[in-house]
């Protein structure tokens, strides 16, 4: 039975993710890991394929930032304020370069990652009928008949990120990972990853965790990074709130391509560690 | 009488179509905020769903995203998205689905992936999330948006969502499950499908309102029912409570976050 190692983020990243793969930094709202997604942007990777059923702010600044050059996603704005402008931007004009997209609903997202977490190669829904999706997305959306009823249903392929990121509340010392909250795919996404890295606000000595609780056994993690206040923004239920306040003021800073380069500059390429990025922003005494 | 604004009045006139005890899937934005003024005073059985698998949330204010805490919080049980999409909605267990968008046509088929070509857009808005399921597996789809020519449109430029598809019977001969549609709710009326064609009809309308006013800002031809009902205004008890909600939401989305690093 392996263990995780227990790393810095710096190390942790650099050891896992490299440029050309396919990474999914997964939390539906809740738990997603910007600490993580901040230092793959100072480590400058590129060509990412990034998966995420709601890329949030997070993907934002890393499409803009030249990470990616390809996106499979289901949502991509910032929720309840508007749009993601430097994806936009990246769609729109193809800055800084062009950005193909893999796009489904949200159902055949969570089908795609359930057939990956499940060894098949392929999801099945009864989804996309009369939409235009299968007709932008081929290679990504198919037809199928049910060999017992006739019903023709759709068929998504499986999705398996060579490296999958969460952020959860806790690990144990042996490397177990707790998360509770809302936790939208991650769990399928955990399974269905080649790799799993997981960064955690904390280690205990004991989960404690109730029964049918998510925990990930150690054996399933590459590895573990401690990074507190790692999901903010985002946030880490019983730990900090989300910062709504910060998702609307992205909204101005994200607008203009030289606003957001200097405050790319300033608050993440210019830090060393997250915890210097959130008392920068005053989050972190 | 109080004084009230359009939008007030659109929130309110969608609330009303809510019944008490109804299991509804909630979209982000004004459907929230109808599905909760509808839970806080005529039906405060209304089972809510969001698609971050939150079940049965009762939240005491607005959530920003579809995914805040105070969803959570408030919660009966907090599920996996694909749980949410397959054991709740695709197996038929969700009364209405209520949705917004960017673009709605005259069978309130919806918009909300891209102005311009796909591949070459003008506007790339935020895409499908949860609406196309919501949409074919829900009994019935409710939708809410501001009217404009500029978004109530003859021709879609993508179809994300379907509603009655080209009309008449077109959604059922795709095999699309579900009632459809069975009503838009703008700031100026209700449109609501036409027995037949499908078609959507000026069936409601604002005071202060005229039938000329909603023709102009149609993005069509709009068709006039023989009879178009005066929606009643807000009551006193659904303004108190529809700006009381708004005010709590906005103190809570202002709360400073602090995060207490180990030392």
């Amino acid at each position: 039975m392996t263990k995780p190692a227990f790393l810095p983020l710096r190390d942790a990243m650099a050891h896992h993710v490299h440029d050309g793969m396919s990474v999914a930094l997964e939390g539906f709202t809740h738990l997603i890991p910007f600490a993580a997604g901040h230092e793959l942007i100072r480590q400058g990777r590129r060509e990412l394929t990034l998966v995420r059923a709601t890329p949030d702010i997070i993907y934002d600044q890393m499409i803009g930032m030249g990470c990616a050059s390809t996106l499979v996603f289901s949502w991509g704005g910032n929720p309840g304020v508007g749009s993601l402008h430097r994806l936009r931007d990246a769609v729109e004009h193809g800055w800084p370069c062009p950005l193909a997209l893999d796009e489904h609903s949200h159902a055949g997202m969570a089908a795609r990652y359930a057939a990956g977490a499940s060894g098949l190669p392929f999801g099945v829904l009864r989804a996309y009928a009369g939409t235009d999706l299968p007709l932008v997305n081929k290679s990504h959306i198919a037809t199928i008949k049910c060999p017992f009823t006739g019903e023709q249903l759709a068929a998504v392929p499986a999705l398996t990120p060579d490296v999958t990121v969460l952020h959860a509340q806790t690990a144990d010392r042996e490397g177990n990972v707790l998360l509770h909250g809302i936790v939208g795919a991650s769990r399928e996404a955990a399974q269905a990853a080649r790799a799993l890295v997981v960064t955690v606000e904390a280690v205990v000595d004991r989960l404690d965790a109730p029964m049918n609780a998510f925990v990930i056994p150690a054996w399933q993690v590459a590895a573990i990074a401690v990074v507190p206040g790692g999901a903010y923004p985002s946030y880490a239920h019983g730990v900090y709130a989300r910062d709504n306040a910060f998702y609307q003021a992205w909204d101005d800073i994200a607008r203009d391509r030289d606003r957001f380069m200097e405050w790319m500059r300033t608050h993440v390429l210019a830090t060393a560690t997250h915890a210097d990025f959130l008392r920068l922003l005053g989050v972190a005494a | 009488m109080t004084a009230y604004t359009p939008d007030e009045m659109m929130t309110v006139a969608a609330a009303r179509r809510l019944p008490n005890g109804a299991t509804c899937f909630v979209g982000i934005g004004l459907p929230s905020a109808a599905c909760n003024l509808a839970r806080l005073t005529h039906a405060p059985d209304l089972v809510l769903i969001y698609e971050s698998g939150t079940i049965g949330t009762r939240p005491t204010v607005l959530p920003l995203s579809i995914g805040d805490g105070e969803l959570a919080d408030t919660a009966l049980s907090v599920i996996p998205l694909p749980e949410v999409f397959t054991h709740y909605l695709q197996r038929g267990r969700v009364d209405i689905g209520f949705l917004s968008a960017a673009q709605v046509d005259r069978f309130g088929n919806l918009n909300s992936t891209v102005i311009g070509a796909y591949d070459a857009p003008t506007v790339r808005l935020p895409g499908a999330g949860g609406a196309p399921e919501i949409a074919t597996n829900v009994r019935d789809l409710l939708i809410v948006m501001k009217q404009s020519r500029r978004n109530f449109m003859a021709r879609l430029d993508f179809r994300t969502t379907v509603g009655w598809l080209d009309g008449k019977d077109s959604r059922a001969r795709a095999g699309i499950a579900g009632n459809g549609p069975r009503a838009v709710i703008t700031d100026l009326g209700v449109l609501t499908p036409a027995e037949g064609s499908r078609e959507l009809t000026l069936s409601g309308i604002f005071q202060g309102i005229t039938v000329d006013d909603v023709r102009a800002a149609c993005g069509w031809p709009l068709r006039v029912a023989d009879t178009v009902v005066s929606i009643v205004p807000p009551s006193d008890d659904e303004l108190r409570t529809l700006r009381a909600l708004h005010d709590r939401t906005r103190v809570a989305h202002g709360h400073r976050v602090r995060i207490a690093l180990p030392t």
